[in-house]
């Protein structure tokens, strides 16, 4: 009942909080949390009309419904200089490595549907750089620079867009579905919403181990990244209930950059804030700039720290933009009212994150350009290791379909059947 | 209609006498002859046919509508819905959220009361998100409400492998949907099937499932002045004989009629004669046409992309083996995917789907020819 009590309507607040607010203040539960992003003209007409919950609603609503949640303030948000060029490089990584898919898709080296991520960096590596390598990575289609980030390696990544046996799954999977088991990424769902219950059931099993299988110190910790699109799909509501109703270490990742395909995100949903919906399953709703990668991260250390601590889940919603079109088959005709696309190039994260990180003294030019150059390298060489690998073998066809393939694609000699001269007889024989 | 004018005479060649086989191959010349005829006259990409064909349904009734993701502003992911968000505004060419199980139930809410949806899965991939309402409300309400409330909907999209999408994004769905009672399941083949079959889908008063094909939207193909008309449409359950043969059955349907095709003519170079049959609907499965060919040809292939097990091919197979079983001189062979999830590695792919020379090999075999083994995986 308080849970209902606490989301009854309210009296209407003062409007004054939907300004600008400094990000180290107490009353933000989450240091990087900004409201007020979003500059089209659109949005400021919903914003009007949506603006009804302030921060402050916001925050009673969730401290009513998470009343039993003690949220550490938060300390020490700088970040050292390692952790500044550690950040920098994965940014770095993210954006040559796409750039370098869009040069081999269109020389032929890849195929199908490539989503590239350029833009939106800030979120990946403000996240998942946070992360330990249990923790558990699971993404959309738009999957190359996440897997990328929790560490899997540029080369593993671009042999499989090259569909060869050294890619992280062999060729199997492809572009939209990275898997890496050592690195627990787990996947690559090109469906809009799929991967949002995986990541429960991820968070689920982190629960599950500490409760039930009384592995104590499993505090793992599961990143559900998805865009707004999702966040119109019944899956994505369905998992932030019973998130929240089992108190699931997951932070639901919402990477807004405004655009599903050509739909405006203004257009296919009835409240643009997407935070809100945290609130009303009873968890933090978090917006951030995800154009900044230092109030990503301050965030997203927040909120994982929570879930790491048994506080339950998070909601957190970013801001960003997409570079390039949906795929790279994708004209993107639709994007570009009132000079969107240059009003976001202008805050490219990498070129922000590198003016602060050089402003603040925390890097010189020179460590930048060194870090440049290295990734570089790095990336030629995962294209040279793609190419000069090789495709799968025949023989991988049938494999892998089952974990125990017995009575499916084996003879009783135990050999795969597509070893069997008959093989190639009729592809429905093998 | 030519097609179906000649289905019906083939059908009772096959049934009555192998002696007016004869009398069919006569008629070969005249079929090749008609199609180089009908290109000079006019081309239709199967992209352009289903335009069409939803433009002047619109047009006809007002209780049409189309709803599904970036259908009206980006103008189709395919582009099929070009130019209908101009003509008929947004309140019939409805841009949904990415919302599957939420629209594809609206459809069918909306079909209860009348109004004749068109909803468009991006890819039939999608349409597993709404399963349950394809098949639990649109497919059973019929029957459910005692034959009061009847479903005329139409669930439309690419369907069938793509190429290099992975697993996910690239499968049949002919032999899932195939399986429900309630549903009528098309699959068009070249433009004049496309036009014809979707102007039928969206006149039949039942939900239909109509699955098209993403790599031949592009494809142009020959169209008469009567498959232009506005009154043309072809009928649920009906085949066609693309190519009329004595020696051999080949079955396909969607772009696999195209690589039967093409195989025939291959066939045709080694002196043998194939028969190939358009199914152009999966269910109703013309069980008539099938039979009345093998009894011809007393042979018989499948050609499907869907996986083999329990799939179309599984079906025709039951269907010839129940009723023309004294008439086969040979194994059936059936040519299916792999049975595999799609692969994304080029070389893989390419061998998990039927190729044509999987479908000469096959014709051979059965024609008991002796089939060179490929020992490369291509």
């Amino acid at each position: 009942m308080g849970l209902a009590r606490a989301i009854q309507p309210l009296p209407l607040p003062p409007l004054a909080d939907s300004r600008p607010k400094p990000t180290a203040t107490a009353s933000s539960l989450f240091l990087g949390s900004t409201r007020t992003l979003r500059p089209s003209n659109t949005f400021a007409r919903t914003h009007t009309r949506t603006r009804s919950i302030s921060s402050a609603q916001r925050r009673s609503a969730v401290a009513a419904n998470v009343s039993d949640v003690k949220l550490k303030p938060a300390t020490n948000l700088l970040l050292t200089k390692e952790e500044a060029l550690e950040v920098y490089e994965d940014m770095i990584l993210g954006r040559v490595f796409e750039d370098m898919c869009a040069q081999m898709y269109y020389r032929g080296k890849m195929f199908g549907f490539v989503h590239l991520y350029n833009g939106q960096e800030a979120v990946s590596s403000g996240f998942i750089k946070l992360l330990k390598k249990e923790d558990s990575v699971v993404s959309t289609y738009r999957d190359h620079v996440h897997a990328l980030s929790k560490g899997v390696p540029a080369r593993a990544v671009m042999s499989e867009l090259f569909g060869k046996t050294t890619g992280c799954c062999r060729g199997q999977g492809g572009s939209m579905h990275m898997f890496s088991s050592e690195y627990n990424v787990l996947g690559g769902f090109a469906f809009i919403g799929e991967g949002i219950p995986v990541a429960t059931g991820a968070a689920f099993t982190s629960k599950y181990k500490r409760e039930v299988l009384k592995e104590a110190d499993c505090d793992h910790v599961t990143l559900a990244f998805f865009g707004d699109g999702t966040a119109n799909n019944g899956q994505f509501f369905e998992c932030l209930n019973m998130a929240a109703l089992w108190k699931l270490p997951i932070i639901f990742v919402v990477e807004n950059n405004l655009w599903a395909i050509g739909m405006s995100h203004l257009r296919a949903t009835s409240d643009p804030e997407i935070w809100k919906k945290g609130p009303a399953f009873g968890m933090p709703g978090v917006h951030v700039d995800g154009m900044d990668v230092l109030k990503v991260r301050e965030v997203a250390q927040e909120a994982i720290g929570r879930a790491r601590r048994g506080e339950g889940p998070t909601l957190v919603e970013c801001e960003t933009y997409r570079f390039r079109g949906h795929s790279l088959a994708d004209p993107d005709e639709l994007r570009d009212p009132g000079d969107e696309k240059a009003r976001y190039a202008a805050r490219d994260p990498i070129t922000q994150f590198k003016k602060h990180l050089i402003e603040s003294k925390l890097a010189n030019e020179a460590e930048l350009k060194a870090i440049e150059k290295k990734i570089e390298e790095v990336v030629e060489e995962a294209v040279e290791f793609a190419d000069a690998s090789p495709a799968p073998s025949r023989s991988q066809l049938l494999e892998n379909v089952f974990a125990d393939p017995r009575g499916f694609g084996i003879g009783p000699d135990g050999r795969y059947r597509c070893e069997d001269p008959k093989f190639t007889e009729g592809t429905a024989q093998v | 209609m030519l097609g179906i004018l000649r289905q019906k005479v083939g059908g009772a060649t096959g049934l009555s006498s192998q002696g007016l086989g004869n009398h069919m191959l006569r008629l070969r010349p005249v079929t090749s002859a008609l199609r180089n005829y009908s290109s000079a006259t006019k081309e239709m990409t199967v992209r352009d046919a289903l335009n069409s064909a939803l433009d002047e349904e619109m047009a006809a009734d007002p209780n049409v509508f189309v709803m599904g993701e970036e259908v009206g502003e980006y103008q189709g992911a395919y582009k099929i819905t070009k130019g209908l968000l101009d003509k008929y505004g947004p309140e019939r060419v409805v841009d949904t959220p990415i919302t599957e199980a939420g629209f594809a139930g609206i459809g069918v809410g909306a079909a209860y009361h009348g109004l004749r949806p068109v909803i468009e899965f991006m890819t039939f991939n999608f349409s597993m998100q709404a399963i349950d309402h394809i098949i639990n409300s649109a497919a059973k309400s019929n029957y459910m409400s005692a034959g009061k409330i009847n479903v005329p909907i139409v669930f439309r999209g690419p369907n069938g492998p793509a190429a290099g999408v992975g697993a996910q994004h690239s499968q049949c769905y002919g032999g899932w949907y195939g399986s429900v009672p309630g549903l009528k399941v098309l699959v068009p083949y070249s433009s004049e099937d496309a036009r014809g079959l979707l102007k039928s889908a969206i006149r039949d008063p039942d939900p239909v499932v109509f699955l098209e094909n993403e790599l031949l939207y592009g494809e142009s193909f020959p169209v008469s002045a009567e498959v232009l008309d506005s009154s043309f449409c072809l009928p649920i359950g009906k085949a066609k004989i693309e190519r009329e043969g004595k020696d051999v059955t080949i079955t396909a349907f969607s772009k696999m009629v195209g690589y039967a095709l093409k195989a025939a003519e291959i066939l045709e170079k080694e002196g043998i004669n194939a028969e190939v049959i358009n199914l152009r609907s999966i269910r109703p499965l013309d069980r008539a046409t099938i039979n009345a060919s093998v009894r011809k040809t007393n042979r018989l292939v499948t050609v499907e992309e869907g996986f083999p097990q329990h799939g179309i091919g599984a079906e025709i197979c039951a269907s010839v083996v129940e009723d023309s079983f004294g008439y086969l001189d040979a194994p059936v062979e059936r040519i299916a995917g792999a049975d595999v999830p799609t692969p994304y590695a080029a070389n893989l792919e390419r061998m998990a789907f039927p190729q044509i020379e999987d479908i000469v090999r096959a014709a051979k075999r059965v024609c008991y020819r002796s089939a060179p083994i490929s020992a490369t995986a291509s």
